[in-house]
């Protein structure tokens, strides 16, 4: 309560922090372009070269726009999981959400050769993809949530998870057995995880899809703090918890979901960065920690992203592997720092 | 019986039976239950393991459904409650363990207040000072920054107290608030409830296993037996040698003098 000033002024050098790595991503890339030229090139000035402007507003800005959703959206969605199912290791990857995910696309890439070569043709692309791995991770979030109701121990959901995770490597390497090269290449590419590939209106779609689940979760702000004290006190205090769960699910589904469906499978951000923001904010309220992990989670994605591009390189890495790189000894550090994980 | 006329009724039980439904049929626990609670008292529900202490006071509070009878709060039947109505009148402390320990003593407490605060749950002048004055009742002023995980069991059960104490309910429902404490903290924590249900004439009904203490402390008890209950003052009870029925007379014996079970040899 008197920490609201402190809350505030990290908030806004997060913020700042946010600014600086959105103008560092879209200054760096495979082509060198002085920081001069991205400037001149974003606001309308002199430039050397004209093809500047092009890459920097068709290809740099739209992909730093969609590292800053996913990285709001995955970090978002990792913390409802973690309040809701009273799990400090929760997050889209762990639940096996974005396993589901990659079955769906798994299916529709490789599974259409295999059962109907007819359909197969201009079957695959950007929207039935999206469409498919949005299944997919809904149908694993229902599996986990009925789960959850029935199987009190967190230890077990963690599990499943981890057992959806299997279930989708086998199928995947079932169905690469039978596919063609080129299906599993594209499938392969896929579940790398990519943030480039956007166009302004697949953007506009993804904008979409983010906000409703950001304001869901606003909505389920009260609710997200009473469930820190376990469902039954939630529901002593006025709480309806029903409608309550239903809004905190569709919110994350629709977040992870949605990113994975057009970003494909990223790991960790939405493990650590709720972890890594209660470092920095020493707070549970959730007021709080709602436009904090929006923050910070943009920030960690557009700093991945910076990476993955490889400066002045023209090789880029895969995004899910950098996340994984970066995210996995972070949440090391926090168990071997703090004995134990809590949320 | 003139007293009634002052006092007010803040709990009444009739008939009530609670137990378990499950998909196809319905497992009794207790049945027959009856009995009243007038504001300002402090009352205890003691008896064997599983005869269904806890099962009543969820029942109470609304956190599982009876299967018949009426439980009425203020004259009002609990079912015509509205979940804000309900919050406002009746708080809980159980026995399951909090979901996030990383809470602070205050934000804890503060969450006492959501049944008042508005849809995203920001806090009044009136919500802060009720919570100081949670605060200060229980006297955890040296604590009030510390995380939970951080606190001992007796701290830890005094800050859940805390809470329920800024929900500002006329009713406390308690489910053992004294396991798991050494006996100097028992006898610490009950004089707490006994003081704070005097002077704020709150109603705080709780269930516990120290049958001594609660002979000692308690203005009311409700013995839970298979058979029959026995409810009333706990003098009452002795007189009606409720307590030797409690337990199997082959292992301890009640010894009315003292107020004290003993082991039979």
């Amino acid at each position: 309560m008197e920490n609201t000033a402190k809350y505030k002024t990290s908030l806004l050098l997060l913020l700042l922090g946010l600014i600086v790595c959105f103008v560092a991503n879209i200054s760096l890339g495979s082509v060198t372009i002085p920081f001069k030229g991205t400037l001149n090139a974003i606001f309308g000035g002199e430039l050397a070269n004209d093809s500047w402007r092009y890459i920097v507003w068709n290809y740099r800005i739209p992909k730093a726009c969609t590292a800053i959703l996913v990285g709001c959206g995955l970090a978002l969605s990792g913390l409802l999981m973690q309040t809701l199912f009273k799990n400090p290791l929760a997050g889209p990857f762990v639940l096996g959400i974005s396993s589901g995910a990659s079955l769906g696309a798994a299916l529709l890439i490789m599974g259409t050769t295999l059962f109907s070569s007819v359909f197969a043709i201009g079957l695959v692309n950007d929207v039935s993809l999206a469409i498919a791995a949005s299944l997919g991770s809904f149908l694993v979030l229902l599996v986990v949530v009925v789960v959850s109701y029935r199987i009190k121990d967190t230890m077990a959901l963690l599990i499943i998870g981890l057992m959806f995770g299997s279930i989708t490597a086998a199928i995947v390497s079932v169905l690469s057995y039978f596919t063609d090269a080129e299906k599993l290449q594209q499938y392969i590419y896929w579940s790398f995880g990519s943030v480039g590939n956007l166009s302004w209106s697949q953007l506009l779609l993804l904008l979409t899809i983010i906000v409703l689940g950001v304001v869901l979760s606003i909505l389920s702000i009260k609710s997200l703090n009473a469930l820190l004290l376990g469902e039954n006190y939630a529901r002593s205090l006025g709480i309806n918890m029903k409608r309550s769960r239903y809004k905190i699910i569709i919110a994350t589904g629709l977040l992870a979901g949605g990113i994975t469906a057009f970003a494909g499978p990223i790991a960790f951000i939405g493990l650590a960065v709720p972890h890594l923001t209660r470092q920095i904010f020493n707070t549970t309220d959730h007021r709080v920690l709602v436009p904090a992990v929006l923050v910070y989670g943009a920030i960690l994605m557009l700093i991945c992203d910076t990476i993955a591009q490889l400066p002045s390189s023209a090789n880029v890495l895969p995004i899910n592997a950098i996340t994984s790189i970066v995210g996995a000894p972070v949440v090391i550090w926090l168990l071997v720092r703090k004995k134990k994980m809590i949320f | 019986m003139n007293e009634s006329t002052k006092t007010h009724i803040a709990l009444e039980v009739i008939d009530l039976s609670i137990g378990y439904h499950s998909n196809k049929e319905t497992t009794v626990i207790a049945e027959g239950l009856d009995f009243q609670l007038q504001q300002g008292e402090l009352a205890a529900i003691v008896g064997v393991n599983g005869i269904g202490k806890s099962t009543l006071l969820r029942t109470l509070g609304n956190v599982q459904s009876k299967i018949s009878g009426t439980i009425k709060l203020d004259g009002k039947a609990l079912k015509k409650y509205s979940p804000i109505e309900m919050a406002s009148t009746i708080s809980l402390v159980l026995t399951e363990p909090l979901a996030s320990k990383n809470l602070t003593v205050m934000e804890l407490i503060a969450l006492g207040r959501q049944p008042y605060t508005n849809w995203i749950g920001s806090l009044s002048n009136k919500d802060k000072s009720k919570i100081q004055e949670a605060i200060s009742m229980v006297g955890l002023q040296a604590l009030k920054n510390k995380k939970c995980y951080e606190l001992s069991d007796g701290q830890l059960q005094r800050v859940m107290i805390a809470r329920a104490l800024s929900q500002d309910t006329s009713i406390i429902l308690l489910d053992e608030p004294t396991s798991h404490l050494d006996l100097h903290h028992k006898v610490q924590l009950m004089q707490l409830l006994k003081q704070i249900a005097h002077e704020t004439q709150k109603t705080i009904l709780l269930t516990s296993h120290e049958i001594e203490m609660a002979i000692q402390l308690c203005d009311k008890i409700l013995i839970m037996n298979k058979e029959s209950h026995d409810f009333g003052e706990p003098c009452e009870l002795i007189q009606k040698q409720a307590f030797e029925r409690i337990f199997p007379s082959d292992t301890v014996i009640f010894d009315a003098k003292t107020g004290s079970f003993k082991i039979k040899k």
